[in-house]
């Protein structure tokens, strides 16, 4: 342990007031200061700076050039950014409910004490370790149209053959599956730790009063539940709005650009068309959008959960 | 928030389940749950997919073609022997290594640091500086990331594990956490050892850190898997495969094997491996961490 060897310097009771004040401020800023830079220097400064790059027509390896508000007035025109809006905002519309819905049932019934009930859980959390290369590669082999297992069961069952990644009407719904399977049991997780904070004495209390299981669930759990679920829908809704690697690992944004969401867009402009400014143009009104829903939702759900324990 | 993972365990403290009320032990030994009935297929759903890249990595090419699927005639090792050969799986799992334990190192440390000082020395501009560190937990990766890149272009770290680990090293989330964690421990603790004497950085090490080692533990485990997983930013920071993470890797080798199922479900086992293991050994512990990242 490196402290050990420093010396206490600060001497015993008499030291003058205003040094030790200075000295409190010269700590806090040592402290502080490693993390404050790299945070600085990766979290805030890049912020300004994808601003700026956004009035600039640059490919981001040379120095660009000032272009005012031309990338905006770009990306206002240009079709391709609002079909990947589009596309952004169908997968996040389902994903997000999805997830929940199925989330909050699977976490209840997680949370009765029944036989087994550790190995349910374990089977519902392991898509959570699993990589999104490795959750990619293994859905592009169940869902491939000529070899996948998927396929092959709806052939058993007289069914007709389906494209999904493959297939431009499809893919997208694809992606909304795998990603699910991907993230329930993150969602589970949040709802089942809700759960369990929920006090066992006012469930005895509503039994005591002759009151069923569904109903003290519908009005004593669920309201307290609604933290949880306010967190989740700001959470899971920033995530699908910044949808890539799945993507990526996936369909490449395709076929016929049917998966091209917000962020694929940007990633092709930025290293594929070179185009530095639109890229962070896009950038900058994701960041936007991403505001406005987290304070909107936070806004409702701080009224919604205003139900407390007394 | 904290979990209680098995079932039995939930007599001790008073957050506990709705079942826990000492009737549902009993019942459960005279009739199984009806619950079975619904969590078992979920279950198996969940896992198929798991159980179906394990199956496949030690299957023969002719043997993935079989619906439904049987137990392989033997296991084909051939796979994981071709997939090592024919890609650096080994190198690009340590590289994941060490682009990860640098990053936990320096997440522990600094996060530390800033996070105590944010909870417990009152200095000039502490709280605007807290509030900025904060509103960097709403921005969004991709807004950060092309600066970034130039920055790391111009450091000439293009290309090499530094531009994964040195963006990395200190993240707002860290200090967030530990800093939230700080504020609960007692001042009484410090003050005794303030009054001794003892130097700020003394308490911090001797003092606190000892009493929030499952809050490390846990800001830990988050980035270890944050690091681990990450994609988009090795996939634009890094090009040469001597320096790509197990996850860029193992994408290229998609590219590369995408007709050679059995040879790629090899490689995807390979590379998840070391998660896998941590997660089926500390399964308790991961999802508490998990759901202390609730608490944002």
């Amino acid at each position: 342990m490196a402290a050990t060897v420093l010396p206490a310097r600060a001497a015993k009771g008499g030291r003058p007031r205003r040094s030790r004040r200075l000295g409190e401020h010269l700590a806090g800023w040592g402290f502080v200061s490693p993390a404050v830079l790299l945070i600085g220097l990766f979290g805030m400064l890049p912020v300004l700076w994808s601003f700026w790059l956004s009035f600039q027509e640059t490919d981001l390896t040379s120095p660009g050039e000032f272009a005012g508000g031309a990338k905006y007035a770009e990306l206002v025109r240009d079709p391709l950014m609002w079909e990947a809006a589009r596309r952004s905002a169908v997968y996040t519309v389902l994903f997000v409910p999805l997830t929940m819905v199925l989330a909050l049932p699977i976490a209840v019934m997680l949370n009765q004490r029944i036989r087994g009930v550790t190995l349910y859980r374990m089977a519902v959390f392991v898509p959570l370790v699993t990589s999104t290369v490795a959750t990619g590669i293994i859905f592009n082999w169940l869902l491939n149209p000529q070899f996948g297992p998927v396929n092959a069961a709806l052939a058993k069952a007289g069914l007709p053959q389906q494209g999904f990644f493959q297939s431009p009407g499809q893919a997208l719904f694809a992606l909304v599956a795998m990603t699910v399977w991907g993230w329930l049991g993150f969602a589970v997780i949040i709802y089942l730790a809700a759960l369990q904070a929920v006090p066992a004495d006012l469930m005895e209390a509503a039994a005591l009063d002759g009151c069923g299981r569904l109903r003290a669930f519908r009005h004593v759990e669920l309201p307290l539940l609604a933290p949880a679920s306010g967190f989740l829908l700001v959470w899971l809704t920033i995530n699908s709005l910044q949808l890539f690697d799945e993507v990526y690992v996936t369909t490449k944004g395709g076929p016929l650009r049917a998966t091209t969401v917000v962020v694929y867009h940007l990633y092709n402009k930025a290293f594929v068309d070179f185009d530095g400014g639109y890229a962070a143009a896009v950038g900058c009104v994701l960041f936007l959008v991403i505001l406005a829903v987290t304070l909107v939702q936070l806004a409702l759900t701080r009224r919604a959960s205003s139900y407390e324990v007394r | 928030m904290s979990i209680t993972m098995t079932g039995r365990a939930a007599k001790g403290p008073a957050t506990r389940g709705p079942a826990a009320d000492g009737t549902a032990p009993r019942r459960r030994s005279r009739r199984p749950s009806p619950l079975h009935l619904v969590l078992l297929p979920l279950s198996l759903v969940m896992v198929a997919p798991l159980l179906w890249m394990v199956l496949l990595s030690v299957s023969t090419k002719e043997e993935t073609r079989r619906f439904p699927p049987g137990l392989p005639h033997g296991i084909e090792w051939r796979n994981y022997t071709g997939a090592l050969a024919d890609a650096p799986l080994a190198h690009w799992l340590g590289n994941s290594a060490i682009v990860s334990v640098s990053c936990v190192a320096g997440n522990l440390v600094f996060c530390s640091l800033a996070g105590y000082a944010f909870a417990r020395i009152r200095f000039l501009g502490s709280r605007a500086l807290f509030v900025a560190v904060l509103a960097t937990l709403m921005v969004p990766f991709q807004i950060v990331m092309l600066p970034t890149l130039i920055m790391v272009r111009a450091a000439g770290l293009t290309d090499t594990l530094g531009a994964l680990i040195v963006p990395n090293l200190a993240t707002a989330f860290g200090v967030f956490l530990l800093r939230q964690f700080f504020t609960t421990v007692p001042r009484e603790l410090e003050e005794a050892a303030r009054i001794d004497g003892a130097s700020r950085l003394r308490i911090l090490v001797q003092v606190m850190l000892p009493l929030m080692r499952p809050t490390l533990a846990t800001l830990a485990v988050l980035t270890f898997l944050q690091t681990w997983n990450d994609f988009l930013w090795p996939l634009i920071a890094v090009q040469n495969p001597d320096h790509m993470t197990v996850q860029l890797g193992l994408q290229t080798f998609q590219g590369a094997h995408n007709t050679d199922w059995p040879k790629l479900m090899a490689g995807t086992v390979i590379s998840q491996l070391p998660v896998f293991a941590m997660f089926f050994v500390a399964q308790r512990f991961f999802v508490r961490s998990v759901a202390t990242a609730g608490l944002k």
